[in-house]
């Protein structure tokens, strides 16, 4: 038996746990707003995947960029948006991120290179390659996270988008989050392939497959494709498989799938594998637990700054329907 | 005043502002090493290098996704599509990305990028390659929708286009490329929003842009010679439109016939007819009319394409109709 592990060792989980927890209690309050009818539209959940997006944004730098799906929750929080101004967005307020012009699927954050959870599936993938683009016409050391499911793998931006990446070398760090679900559509019927990244191949880019349930190594793995991409040696494709543990959305009861696969898959909850691994250390019970109450009641002020704040003037409505002229 | 083709003024606009502003780059299928499709991006690879002309692979979709991700970090892309033809592959990123970041991230994200190719109908070319979609652009709240007929007005409204914070519909005429015009020897621009009058009249007004004055001017210069006095607008810029403009104008002639290359049904001149019953109802002495490609995807047979389009005659004849 190896020592157990001081709190000094494992000090970086701790953090990860905290971002993967932080998540967690949000998508659970975002659940239950959703239910009282205080957020509207399309709400996707991202709880059962908080290791990938965690792990992956562990690995970039202030100037690297992120570009989200329509699953952006997740993202945003691990990037360390504000929780305030997130749940402001989907309570569709003025003080949200976007200041309620985006909703679930369009948080943005100029700031912190957050360029947006995009709504239509595969879409951004060759925006991500276009900020990637930017970055080498700059001649900066930037790299550019692009996140999808395996649903928008199968989709003409995805291939356009990789070829392009990969003929100019971009700085483009593309991770399909399989979750083994597009919607109601399992994988083996939409897939002509059972592991996204072998389609690397067909761009002669890199690859890397994992699964994606312990988030140091998520973090390790995306971190060599990173560095790879700022050493100017081109694009990655990885695949990181995980799962949802809910439905698409909220308005999704998720009857496509059996009550036992989805107790099989909630035995690598990704939170308990961090947890675990943190208790065999020198972590206790008792500071997880006083983790955990202050997440949720960040959380709980979040939900109450969203409901307070106002909505946005009605004279917002044609607001930026165009930028300023020059 | 130089005299300078079509192809030759859009050619210079690039040219000006890329000497001045070292964030614009061009980007497009042969716009590089082959001098463009049309010739318009001609010695632009020798001049700026392969950093800021770049040959991309047919993927439309692709780049002009790529255009729009750059511009939402500085950059000012101008996007070369071979043919508008070919932007239906890439709407998505034109009308989901380019014309909503803005809104949709409050601000955050202004698109500055210019989606530029030849449009309209061309010469024999058939159903998939000669069409006008200047209509289906208008629709778009975000976008910009410009389409110039002389060379003057395409340098000057190209030079305001690249250096606008939003995304600009660029649609030049393929059958304009050759054609010539004096431009201005010193530097200008042209605002948007303006339509250009391009000839004076008082019994009737015409209103038209692009490709499609070729037919109205020749009309118009005819029926002068049989005693009606027609005055020409020439739109320019489709969204934003110059209402005032063609108000006072109909106030004046208190007729209105709108010539356009689009199709008929939902085309912008419907927009333009609307207004013009909303606004100048009670100016008005006739029906506003509208003479339009057929509803019909364009033949190749000659005598059938021809049939298809305004022409002289289709004009001429509907404006002694709309004076008896
Ligand atoms: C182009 C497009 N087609 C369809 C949809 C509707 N839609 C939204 S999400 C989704 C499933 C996407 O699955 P995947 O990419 O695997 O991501 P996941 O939801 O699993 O995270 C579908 C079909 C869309 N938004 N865009």
């Amino acid at each position: 038996m190896s020592q157990p592990k001081t709190k000094k060792d494992t000090q970086d989980l701790f953090e990860l746990y905290r971002q993967m927890l932080l998540i967690r209690r949000f998508e659970e309050g975002a659940a239950k707003s959703y239910s009282t009818g205080k957020i509207g539209g399309f709400c996707h959940l991202y709880i059962g995947q908080e290791a990938v997006g965690v792990g992956s944004i562990a690995a970039l730098k202030e100037q690297d960029y992120i570009v989200s799906t329509y699953r952006d929750h997740g993202h945003a929080l691990a990037r360390g948006l504000d929780p305030n101004a997130l749940m402001a967005e989907l309570f569709g307020k003025k003080t949200g991120i976007s200041q309620g012009y985006g909703g679930s699927m369009h948080f943005f954050d100029k700031e912190k290179h957050f360029m947006g959870g995009h709504g239509i599936v595969g879409g951004h993938i060759s925006l991500a390659a276009g900020i990637a683009y930017a970055s080498k016409f700059k001649e900066t050391d930037a790299v550019t996270i692009c996140f999808f499911g395996e649903g928008a793998a199968n989709i003409g931006s995805f291939h356009e988008g990789m070829n392009l990446a990969a003929i100019w070398k971009l700085p483009l760090v593309m991770i399909c989050e399989n979750n083994h679900y597009a919607m109601g559509t399992p994988e083996y019927r939409a897939l002509s392939v059972k592991d996204v990244s072998v389609r690397a191949g067909a761009y002669d880019i890199a690859r890397d497959h994992i699964e994606g349930d312990e988030v140091r190594k998520v973090r390790d793995h995306v971190n060599v494709a990173v560095e790879r991409a700022r050493r100017g040696e081109g694009p990655t494709l990885m695949e990181i498989s995980t799962y949802r543990f809910r439905g698409h959305s909220m308005s999704d009861p998720a009857k496509y799938r059996t009550k036992e696969e989805l107790d099989r898959y909630k035995q690598s909850d990704p939170l308990l594998k961090a947890k675990d691994d943190l208790l065999r250390s020198e972590w206790k019970e008792e500071e997880l637990e006083k983790l955990d109450i202050d997440l949720q009641t960040k959380v709980e002020e979040a939900i109450q700054f969203a409901d307070k704040s106002e909505e946005p003037p009605l004279g917002w409505l044609y607001k930026h329907v165009y930028a300023e002229d020059v | 005043m130089a005299v300078l083709t079509y192809r030759e003024a859009l050619n210079r606009a690039m040219c000006e502002e890329m000497d001045k502003d070292p964030n614009i780059f061009l980007m497009g299928e042969e716009v590089g090493h082959y001098d463009g499709a049309y010739k318009v991006s001609q010695g632009m690879l020798a001049k700026y290098g392969e950093k800021r002309v770049i040959d991309t692979p047919i993927s439309e979709n692709g780049f002009a996704g790529v255009g729009i991700g750059a511009a939402m970090v500085g950059l000012r892309p101008i996007i070369e599509f071979m043919t508008w033809n070919f932007s239906l592959v890439a709407i998505d990123q034109i009308i989901n990305s380019a014309a909503k970041m803005n809104y949709m991230s409050a601000g955050q994200f202004p698109i500055p990028i210019v989606f530029r190719g030849a449009g309209g109908a061309g010469g024999r070319l058939a159903a998939q390659h000669s069409q006008s979609f200047e209509s289906w652009y208008a629709h778009i709240p975000g976008l910009k929708v410009i389409a110039p007929y002389s060379p003057a007005d395409a340098c000057g409204l190209l030079k305001t286009a690249i250096r606008d914070n939003n995304p600009t519909i660029f649609i030049e005429s393929e059958v304009l490329y050759g054609s010539r015009g004096e431009v201005p020897d010193q530097e200008y621009s042209i605002p948007f929003g303006k339509a250009d009058i391009k000839r004076e009249g008082s019994h009737i007004t015409i209103i038209s842009w692009s490709r499609a004055l070729l037919y109205v001017l020749p009309a118009a210069e005819r029926l002068a010679k049989e005693g009606i006095s027609v005055e020409v607008l020439d739109l320019r810029s489709i969204r934003p439109l110059d209402e005032e403009t063609i108000y006072t104008s109909i106030r004046k002639t208190n007729r209105a016939l709108i010539v356009e290359e689009g199709w008929e049904v939902a085309g912008f001149g419907s927009q333009i007819a609307y207004l013009i019953q909303k606004n100048s109802f009670d100016y008005l002495d006739a029906p506003v009319e509208r003479i339009t490609q057929e509803d019909v995807p364009m033949p190749y047979a000659a005598n059938l394409e021809k049939a298809s389009l305004p022409s002289e005659e289709k004009i001429i004849s509907k404006v002694r109709e709309m004076l008896e």
